[in-house]
Formats: structure tokens, C-alpha cells, sequence
């Protein structure tokens, strides 16, 4: 069963055709990857899911439902959330904090004015957030500036706060960006291992080929704004296409 | 203790000291003395103090949480004077309902002001509740009159109606804001061998209420709403992605910090029962945004102690003229003194905004965390030099 369901979309910035008449389906549980070369429109269609850009033309349903017009925050109430490229985190604030943020939005929804209890005293949403720093392996680091931390720990505890809110389907956009390779390969187990032990569909763009034939179960290739080929791993590495118009240069 | 972890109680308790203690600790020279002129122990000085403490501590909610910067606030402390004046006017002389009613008021215009301002963010969001404090005041000072007094202000009337209290008192004369009969002037001066004290009603009426707000804000800054309001500050794009609309949030800060604002106004026409157009002047906004930045921004006694630091030079330097420094500085040499005097004279008197500048300059450019970071710096250099002596088990502790 297909859980996001992409039709005929198209996104048109001035004289740019970013996407043209997109088509995809993303199957429930499964992880797919969205790979192409720069300005190939993957970050567009990611933003066209949730609810930062509106496409000019097509539909985008996630789970029966349309997602177009509604504002991100709605979007992620609905169960899909979101990992940048560059970690978007509170810098400011402690890890522990950052972890506690998502418990709270997921249990009080769009707003709650909480204003004279201790944070301290709401052991129900300490104790989901330490759970949840416990499996992101930085239980340690919990009174840490979170913006002091590594790139690698930022986007550990980036998917960390996307995974407590228990989403239903999790956007990765280019999540191992600007890392060094053993933080790269952290990310890949970790990401191997949320597969293994949840109920969650990943869409991830990547540039990295070997992040991708590592996690993907299927891969759709765009070039120019329109896919050239959706299908699994063995068979985009040998494609004439997507060699051509991707992988050309260093084929 | 009362909810809190122990070291905001301990801050409180240190707060609760400060206020009571005032009196005493404001006046630390003898009256006949030459430093007599730096006392600040006098009621209307002190009660300005807690006031201003007050507006900075609603404002600190606002700027200080969620990195809002108004520049309109001295609005709400307006509508908060004026409502607590027409109380005065027309209920009775008792500072409750005047405090009630103005708290009341200026939330409304808070709602309202914030609602169309937080559309945008940034300066944006500056200019344009500068603009609607402009606008107030400036129909406040002109349309509105019948209702705020214009350019003379807003004033009691022996004619004025009191229905719970009277228009007159028995000897002719316009009854004084109270409270339950105890009147706010009421001051009593205690002379202890050299030194004098003064301890005066308002004074101390104004210090509860802002214990009160003091303490209301440390929940805040603790209580998951808190946590929300920094999380804003910190990455607005996080959260709108974590399911959550910023804007009830924003909005709520700047009603309640609104509503700081109106009970410092209400406070101030309670001491002094009248109110100006001039209290919503733009220079008074830009005021508490020195206050709260001078003191720290977001620090939880920042605002309190610049409210204070600045309150005390408008009223202490700017008392200072030629002849004191003369007499200060009489020991010199004739014409090195008047060398001396010159230097210095632009500094004190009318020139204390120079002084102020400097001083804000410099806390701004060494200090970016106010005065609660330079304490806390002294603070770290004694714990060192403490850690050193007892060996090198001196432990590190967290940055607040």
C-alpha cells in the first residue's frame, strides 16, 4: 500500500521548470530513495510534501489525505516529519530540552498554555525524552548545549526528536551532507536500525551513492524535474538512463 | 520550596531580602554626610525602582523568552495608568480594582496590537508596534482628550463621582489612593544615630506585588510554555516542523508581558494619581529595552537589577551639578580642579544620558550578558580561586 502518493506534480520559480508533471508512490514500511544530480528538483518535491512550497499544478496525498495548503506544522501532525539538510535543532537550548520539545508537541497538539508548571515535574514526557536519548546512544550528552555538539550528534538528535513524535513517515533530506565518513556510516546504522525496529516509512534524498544502495529498497532517479526511473537498487546501478544523465561523469 | 528548584528559591529568597532590606540598603551613608547625595532611599525613588522592575520583568518575558524585540511596550504602561486613573475616577480610591482593571485593559490592547504585529517577525515586528505606540500616544495626547486629559494629563476632580468612596474628603481635599485605609504617601521616618530610614506604604505595597510578578515569571521561565517561548528564540523553523503553531505561543507572550506593562502603569498612578500621554512616548519603551539589556536579556534578575541600575542614575547622577564637583574636588590646585570639574561636568547633571550610553556601550561590547553576567563572571573568579585552594577537585559547573 502506497502511503505517499505523488501525482503530476509541477513547480514552475520564473523561467524554471523545477518540476515537471512528477509522478511517485511511496509503498508503507518500505525506505525510498529520491537521487539525481544538482538542481534536479529533489529538494522542491521534498517541500512540495511538506507544506513549504505548493506545487503549481498535480496533487500530493499522504495516507488518503491531500497535503497542499495546509502550513508544515499541520502537515506534521498528520505524521510526516522532517529532516533538513543542514540540522535544525534549538541551539540554544539543552538536549535534554530539544528531546522534550517533540513530547510535548505530540501529546498537547497545536498549542497549550502551560505556563505555571515545572517542566521538571512532568516525569511522563522526562521519561519519553530520556527513553529516547537512551536510543540515540547520547543519553550522556543530555545537558549539552545542543548547539556545541558535532554535526553528526546534531542530526543524531534531529532524527531523534522526529522519532519521538512517532511519525508515519520520515523525510530525510540529504542527512549525511557535509559529514565525515564515520559519521556517515553512524548515520547509516542508525537509520538501518529505525527500519529494523520500527513502524516507519523513510523517503531520504541523497547524494551519497553509497548511503543509498545501502538503505534504499527502491530508488526513483529525477533529472531535470521529471523522473527518469523508479525501481531497486540492482537495477538503477546498471541503467543506461540514469548512468547517462547521473552517473555519467564518473561511469 | 514554593514549587520552584532550589536555586531559583534561593534567587527568590535573595530578590524577597533585596526589596524588604530596601530601605536600609538604599540609604548606607550618614544624612549629614557628603555622599548623603547618593542615598536613593527615598519612597518615590524606590517605588520607581520596584515599578520599572515590574515593566522590565513583563517585558523580559517577551524579549528575553522569545527574542521579540517590542518597541511599543510603554503602550500598555500607558492604558494601564489611564484605566487605573478612571478607576480612581469613578470607583473609588481602593488600588485593587484600579489594579485589576488596568491588568485587564492593557491584555485587551496587548491582544489586539499583538495580534496584527506578530504577522511579522524581525524589525518588522518592531516597527510596527512602534508605530501603534506612536499612534497612541499621539491620540492620547490630542483626539482622545475627553478621555485621557490630553496634554495635561488625566487628573482627579473633587467633582469626580467615587461611587464606593467619597468625592471629598472631610477637610476638602481629593482623597489619596489607598488601601482598605491605608494610605500609599504614608511614610514613616526612623532616624538610627547618624543614619535615617525611610519606610513608606507604596513603597512596600509596590515590592509585594512585584515579588509576586517576580515569582510568576520564574514559573514561567520554568513551565513547559517557557521552554516553548525559548525553543521560538532559538530555531522557529524546528518547531513549526515539530507540529506546532508558533503563533498562540508569541501571542500569549506578549499578551502577559502587555499586561506586566499595564500593572507597573497601574502601580505608578496608584503612587502619584495621575496619568500623561508622555508615559507612552516612544523614549519610554526604548527605556525598558535598556533596562532589559543592560540587566541581561533572559536571565531571570536582569531586568530587575537594570531597571534599577538606571532608574538610580536618572535620579542620583543627574543631581550632581558644577558646584558639588566643585566642592568635591576642592583639594586641588585651583586651576587643575577646574580642569577636572570640566572633564567631568558632561557626564552628571542633564549630561547623565552620556554617562548612561557609556555605561550601556560598554556592558553591550564586554558583557553581552548584562550585569548578571558580570556578576556571574566575579562569581566564577572567587569559586576559583576557592576550587584552587581546596586542591584540584574544584568542580566545573554547567554555564547558566
Amino acid at each position: 500500500m502506497s502511503i505517499l502518493e505523488v501525482k503530476n506534480v509541477g513547480k514552475r520559480f520564473g523561467g524554471l521548470q523545477a518540476l515537471n508533471n512528477v509522478n511517485l508512490s511511496v509503498q508503507e514500511n518500505s525506505v525510498h530513495a529520491i537521487i539525481g544530480p544538482n538542481g534536479a528538483g529533489k529538494s522542491t518535491l521534498l517541500n512540495c510534501f511538506v507544506g513549504k512550497l505548493i506545487p503549481d499544478t498535480g496533487s500530493v496525498m499522504f495516507d488518503g489525505q491531500s497535503v497542499l495548503g495546509r502550513s508544515p506544522h499541520e502537515i506534521n501532525q498528520m505524521g510526516i516529519s522532517r529532516v533538513f539538510q543542514t540540522p535544525e535543532i534549538f541551539g540554544d537550548l539543552t538536549v535534554l530540552e530539544n528531546m522534550l520539545i517533540p513530547c510535548f508537541a505530540k501529546r498537547d497538539g497545536a498549542f497549550e498554555l502551560n505556563a505555571i508548571g515545572s517542566v521538571m515535574n512532568q516525569k511522563d514526557m522526562l521519561e519519553r525524552a530520556e527513553e529516547m536519548l537512551v536510543d540515540m546512544n547520547m543519553a550522556d550528552k543530555r545537558h549539552m548545549h545542543a548547539a556545541s555538539m558535532s554535526r553528526g550528534d546534531k542530526r543524531r538528535l534531529e532524527i531523534g526528536m522526529c522519532l519521538s513524535q512517532e511519525p508515519r513517515l520520515l523525510l530525510l533530506d540529504e542527512p549525511t551532507a557535509g559529514m565525515a565518513r564515520a559519521d556517515t556510516n553512524n548515520t547509516i546504522d542508525l537509520l538501518k536500525q529505525i527500519k529494523e525496529e520500527r513502524d516507519i516509512t523513510i523517503a531520504i534524498i541523497e547524494h551519497d551513492m553509497h548511503v543509498v544502495f545501502s538503505l534504499a529498497e527502491r530508488i526513483t532517479v529525477l533529472a531535470q524535474g521529471t523522473p527518469l526511473v523508479e525501481d531497486v537498487p540492482e537495477n538503477i546501478k546498471g541503467h543506461p538512463k540514469v548512468r547517462e544523465a547521473y552517473l555519467g561523469e564518473s561511469a | 520550596m514554593f514549587g520552584l528548584e532550589t536555586k531559583d528559591a534561593k534567587l527568590l529568597l535573595l530578590v524577597v531580602a533585596l526589596t524588604m532590606l530596601a530601605p536600609f540598603l538604599l540609604n548606607p551613608f550618614p544624612v549629614d554626610s557628603a555622599m548623603a547625595q547618593f542615598n536613593a532611599g527615598y519612597p518615590d525613588l524606590m517605588q520607581r525602582f520596584v515599578i520599572f522592575g515590574i515593566f522590565a520583568i513583563g517585558f523580559n518575558i517577551l524579549f528575553g523568552l522569545t527574542g521579540y524585540l517590542s518597541f511599543g511596550h510603554a503602550a500598555f504602561l500607558g492604558v494601564g495608568s489611564y484605566a487605573a486613573v478612571w478607576m480612581f475616577k469613578l470607583l473609588s480610591m481602593n488600588v485593587l480594582p484600579a489594579i485589576v482593571l488596568a491588568v485587564i485593559t492593557s491584555g485587551l490592547f496587548a491582544l489586539l496590537i499583538g495580534y496584527i504585529s506578530l504577522r511579522r517577525s524581525g524589525i518588522y515586528f518592531s516597527i510596527l508596534t512602534l508605530a501603534f505606540a506612536q499612534m497612541m500616544f499621539a491620540l492620547a495626547y490630542s483626539v482622545l482628550t475627553p478621555i485621557t486629559g490630553g496634554e495635561t494629563g488625566l487628573q482627579l476632580a473633587l467633582d469626580d463621582p467615587r461611587i464606593l468612596g467619597t468625592s471629598a474628603t472631610a477637610e476638602g481635599n481629593i482623597p489619596v489612593p489607598g488601601l482598605f485605609g491605608l494610605e500609599m504617601r504614608d511614610t514613616t521616618e526612623v532616624a538610627m544615630g547618624v543614619w535615617s530610614f525611610t519606610f513608606n506604604v507604596g513603597y512596600y505595597f509596590s515590592a509585594v506585588i512585584m515579588l509576586l510578578a517576580f515569582y510568576l515569571s520564574i514559573r514561567i521561565f520554568r513551565s513547559p510554555f517557557g521552554m516553548m517561548l525559548r525553543a521560538i528564540k532559538s530555531n522557529q523553523t524546528r518547531l513549526n516542523y515539530t507540529g506546532l503553531n508558533t503563533k498562540p505561543y508569541t501571542l500569549a507572550a506578549f499578551v502577559i508581558s502587555g499586561m506586566y506593562a499595564g500593572l507597573a502603569g497601574a502601580l505608578m498612578a496608584s503612587m502619584d494619581p495621575l496619568a500623561g500621554a508622555e508615559r507612552m512616548f516612544w523614549t519610554a519603551s526604548g527605556e525598558v529595552v535598556l533596562m532589559t539589556i543592560l540587566g541581561g536579556v533572559g536571565t531571570l534578575i536582569g531586568p530587575v537589577l537594570g531597571a534599577g541600575a538606571i532608574k538610580y542614575m536618572e535620579n542620583i547622577i543627574s543631581k550632581i551639578n558644577s558646584e558639588i564637583l566643585h566642592s568635591w574636588f576642592a583639594f586641588l590646585p585651583d586651576g587643575f580642579e577646574d580642569f577636572i570639574v570640566a572633564i567631568i561636568y558632561p557626564f552628571v547633571g542633564k549630561g547623565w544620558h552620556l554617562t548612561l550610553g557609556i555605561i550601556f556601550m560598554l556592558v553591550v561590547t564586554f558583557l553581552p550578558g548584562g550585569l548578571v553576567e558580570g556578576g556571574q563572571r566575579i562569581a566564577k573568579l572567587f569559586k576559583g580561586k576557592k576550587a584552587d585552594a581546596n586542591g584540584p577537585k574544584g568542580k566545573t559547573e554547567p554555564a547558566e
